[in-house]
């Protein structure tokens, strides 16, 4: 099993990865001080790129890739996993 | 096909601080919640004053005293750097202060709903006496009441309106069940029609349109009046226009979130150029449920609360004139049921497919105005730049489509693109805000064809989770009102007396 975000730019997508890993940092919904520790992929990663028919890739994201701060993304969604993931 | 025209505007902004307090959801739902909280004890110290809501640059840009060009190279936040100018009136309308909007509430009522304070009333009637478009009514206000007669109402049901702290006055609610009439439901649909008034009144009055002319108004709000019957029969647009002496005019409301205002002016346009109507106003007033919905954003940031006006706006389409900017009711985009919610679905069906079917390109628009939220508002809640992310993704589009290289997508958004300076008042941004720089940029200035996008999200009324957005041109006029028919009177004749003499014919041989 893994999570798969789409949010719109870096923090977001770091705040919705914490939740799944190590807990709901805003400690506000039911994963508060739960952590799951689950495998968690943006979708501009190239991880979930490689991994799916690029044709598809590219009519459902191509342009969000060339908006989205990809690098900024990437980034935070290793931090995140590297502290947190245990998959 | 002769094209209607967008005639003129009228923008209005209304100052309300005390509103922010006592009728605006965030604040309103934190005193149910957390009525200890932290953040109601220090929102007083982070409301502006007038004056410093005047001297806020995208309100001037609001109601036309500068230019959105003027934005672009503020640093922001904007909220400390000051105006050009710091006017109470502009060249599109007027930001109204709190105490003149509440006798305005009293005009608007037509029930005997509000009851003011006496003192109050007649202390802002010479004020309000003093203004160009509401001395008649100023002078016209009935007396007020006592202030105890105001706090046994309040006290019964009533919604109380403040002004610097003090009670002033309320809205009675109209009926004892029914959830629909209640005060603050009609405190909230007293403001929006308030506000209407205020923004027609501009418009007709700027543009010196003889109200007479209009023979119809769409009302394109977030709110929506009626009893328990009927939650949403309206008709706020008729309201206003009663109120502002349309004395030839009809109307009906139109809904559809933030998208409504682009929704009316594609209507407006259609109704104009099948011929039912000359002059179609479309007019739309204020929220107060929105005022400092990001508040707590903002005073965690240091920051005032910017959420401290209401928002309001009128514009009229009419007959081709030759001289003002068409509507293109023929490059209209719309998303369907079928288009689906992916950001690249949703930018193609509402800006890429209008100009496909027509052989243009995205370059060939000028400008675009999408949803026109001050990022000055949005970015320190974490909701980023509005405007600027709809003119990345309708770069990223061209970029996609081959129309330019990934390179000069910072340039279009430049050039095609616009800080926005819109209030965050769901509606409001929807693209409308630029009609009146449009009509004076495909006219004296130097563009030739510009898209008004509008986009909702439909999913907060919980009866679909569709996304929604219209879109139509307008392009500087080429000056032919009227273009020839196809077929000349003289043809027609011809037409008909060789009919008549093939059917003689036939009727002799039978």
């Amino acid at each position: 099993m893994l999570v798969l975000l789409g949010a719109a730019e870096a923090e977001a997508s770091g705040l919705a990865a914490e939740t799944v890993t190590n807990g709901d940092p805003t400690y506000a919904g039911s994963l508060a001080g739960v952590s799951l520790g689950l495998r968690v992929y943006h979708v501009v990663e190239p991880e979930f790129k490689e991994a799916v028919n690029a044709d598809v890739y590219e009519e459902q994201i191509g342009m969000m890739e060339m908006v989205l701060d990809v690098d900024g993304i990437i980034e935070e969604m290793k931090t995140i996993r590297e502290q947190f993931c245990k998959f | 096909m002769s094209y209607p025209v967008l005639k003129g505007v009228g923008y209005a902004l209304v100052n309300t601080p005390d509103m922010i307090v006592h009728n605006g959801t965030t604040q309103t739902t934190e005193k149910i919640v957390n009525p200890e909280s932290e953040y109601l004890k220090v929102i007083g110290d982070h409301i502006r004053k007038y004056e410093e809501v005047l001297n806020y640059a995208p309100n001037q840009v609001y109601i036309g005293n500068m230019k959105p060009e003027d934005l672009r190279g503020m640093e922001m936040p904007w909220a400390d750097k000051g105006a050009k100018t710091a006017e109470r009136f502009g060249k599109f309308g007027e930001i109204m202060p709190q105490d003149e909007f509440i006798l305005l509430m009293k005009n608007a009522d037509a029930f005997e709903l509000v009851v003011l304070e006496k003192e109050f009333t007649e202390k802002t009637r010479t004020k309000l006496g003093a203004h160009p478009l509401y001395a008649n009514e100023a002078a016209e206000l009935p007396e007020g009441a006592e202030l105890s007669v105001i706090e046994a109402l309040v006290a019964d049901h009533a919604e109380a309106i403040y002004n610097d702290g003090k009670l002033v006055g309320c809205v009675k609610r109209a009926h004892d069940v029914d959830t629909n009439l209640t005060a603050h439901v009609l405190f909230e649909n007293l403001v929006v029609k308030a506000s209407g008034i205020l923004a027609f009144k501009h418009l007709i009055a700027t543009n010196g349109f003889n109200v007479e002319d209009v023979d119809y108004v769409i009302e394109c709000s977030e709110e929506a009046c009626g009893d328990m019957n009927q939650r949403g029969g309206g008709n706020f647009a008729k309201s206003i226009a009663e109120r502002v002496g349309a004395i030839n005019a009809s109307g009906s409301d139109t809904r559809g979130f933030c998208a409504a205002p682009v929704h009316a002016l594609i209507e407006a346009a259609a109704l104009v150029q099948a011929g039912v109507y000359e002059n179609v106003v479309v007019v739309a007033g204020g929220a107060t449920a929105k005022l400092g919905m990001n508040g707590k954003d903002h005073v965690k940031k240091g920051l005032p609360i910017l959420e401290d006006v209401l928002g309001a706006f009128a514009f009229m389409i009419g007959k081709n004139d030759g001289v003002n900017p068409v509507i293109r009711t023929d490059i209209a985009g719309k998303h369907t049921v079928g288009t689906g919610s992916s950001p690249q679905a949703v930018i193609t069906s509402l800006v890429a497919a209008p100009l496909d079917r027509n052989g243009m390109k995205i370059t060939d628009i000028d400008k675009f105005s999408v949803e026109m939220q001050n990022p000055d508002i949005t970015k320190p809640a974490g909701a980023g730049d509005v405007p600027e992310a709809n003119y990345k993704m309708i770069a990223a589009l061209c970029v996609k489509r081959g129309e330019m290289e990934r390179t000069q997508m910072g340039d279009f958004i430049t050039n095609h693109g616009m800080m926005g300076w819109a209030p965050t008042q769901g509606h409001i941004p929807s693209g409308v805000p630029y009609l009146g720089f449009a009509q004076h940029d495909l006219t004296e200035g130097d563009l030739n064809r510009v898209m008004i996008v509008g986009k909702g999200s439909l999913f907060l009324g919980r009866m679909t989770d569709l996304f929604d957005g219209v879109s139509v041109v307008i392009e500087r006029n080429s000056g032919v009102t009227e273009e020839a028919s196809s077929v000349s009177h003289e043809e027609v004749k011809n037409m008909i007396a060789e009919a008549m003499k093939d059917f003689a014919a036939y009727m002799l041989k039978e």
